[in-house]
């Protein structure tokens, strides 16, 4: 009984990822407009939302601007204009990748150079402390003791 | 006490960037259109369906566009405060009927007065896409030239009015004036 459960089990979890789920059924038009569509609003986000993308909100918003997106694919427009046409209403902020340009500069390179200051740091840290902790010779008093010590330990083992 | 001064600095610019961060209100995207032209657009008023509003009307004046629907609650209790500020005809303020239903539209209004010179009727969202509406209400200062000079996201509060737009809009007619 066990064994049976385990194997639906594990059936049913690689049965999930399998299942083709659509965020949003084509309404019934062009397919190829159905699918630019939703690859162009993954990369969009719902504004009323926020943390939702244009594809899986069900806010009016969200169904106007697709309805927008839909008739400028049909009208022949190219996904570069279509954003073009989103980020002059709305600014970057609708984007989940905002473009390269000096106000996001931070944004794109700030980790790196972040990343870059530490492993610096890092460095730095290193080397110093290799400088300062020098190597000194033992005296001579420091030498038998240690023979001392050795012959203890050496002694205590074959007995 | 050099050793604990660069921890303090990163603290402290860590704290102000988060602090900053946790009082910034989400909702208020940064609106690309401040100044840059309104768009234009010409809609069926709300009122007199059969006559029409277009912004390019409103050439040569200071003027003000609020985004309101009678499903918006927020437009509720923003509405007595335009009311007062279209009495004392400051600045007229003309309607944008965001998504809504007209007879729902003009119950709201005869219920609770109407501030606006006139509304326009804007059924589907299409006009509010191209002023980057996404909720409602939404406020708009336009100058003479068509171009947004400021924009409200949520009601208009007595704050703002009296410490932004009423002090644009009278400088914007001082200067269209001169």
């Amino acid at each position: 009984m066990r064994k049976v459960l385990f194997v639906c089990l594990v059936i049913f979890s690689l049965g999930v990822p399998g299942v083709a789920w659509d965020v949003r059924p084509a309404s019934g038009d062009d397919p190829l407009v159905e699918k630019r569509l939703m690859n162009l609003s993954k990369e969009l986000r719902c504004l009323v939302c926020q943390n939702e993308t244009l594809a899986d909100s069900q806010a009016g918003l969200a169904e106007d601007l697709r309805r927008e997106i839909r008739e400028q694919i049909k009208a022949g427009k190219s996904d570069q204009e279509i954003i073009s046409f989103l980020t002059q209403r709305y600014g970057q902020f609708i984007l989940y990748r905002p473009q390269v340009t000096p106000t996001t500069y931070l944004l794109w390179f700030g980790p790196f150079v972040l990343l870059i200051g530490g492993l610096l740091v890092l460095f730095r840290y290193i080397r110093h402390h290799r400088d300062t902790v020098r190597e000194e010779p033992l005296s001579s008093e420091e030498r038998r003791r240690a023979t001392e010590l050795l012959a203890s330990d050496s002694r205590k083992e074959t007995a | 006490m050099g050793r604990y001064l660069i921890p303090l600095i990163l603290f402290v610019v860590l704290a102000v960037f988060l602090a900053v961060g946790l009082n910034r209100d989400p909702h208020e995207v940064p609106s690309p259109l401040i100044n840059k032209a309104a768009p234009a657009f010409t809609l069926p008023q709300l009122k007199e369906q059969t006559k029409t509003f277009s912004a390019q009307e409103m050439r040569g004046k200071v003027w003000i566009l609020n985004v309101w629907a009678s499903w918006c609650v927020t437009c509720r209790d923003e509405h007595p405060l335009l009311l007062e500020y279209a009495k004392t005809g400051a600045v007229p303020i003309y309607g944008l009927n965001y998504k809504d239903q007209r007879t729902d539209a003009l119950a709201w209004l005869s219920e609770l007065g109407d501030p606006y010179v006139l509304s326009a009727a804007d059924l589907d969202g299409r006009v509010a896409i191209d002023y980057g509406v996404y909720g409602a209400p939404e406020t708009y200062l336009i100058d003479q030239a068509g171009t947004i000079r400021f924009k409200q996201i949520g009601p208009v509060t007595p704050d703002v009015w009296s410490n932004k737009i009423l002090p644009l809009a009278q400088e914007l007619n001082r200067q269209g004036n001169r």
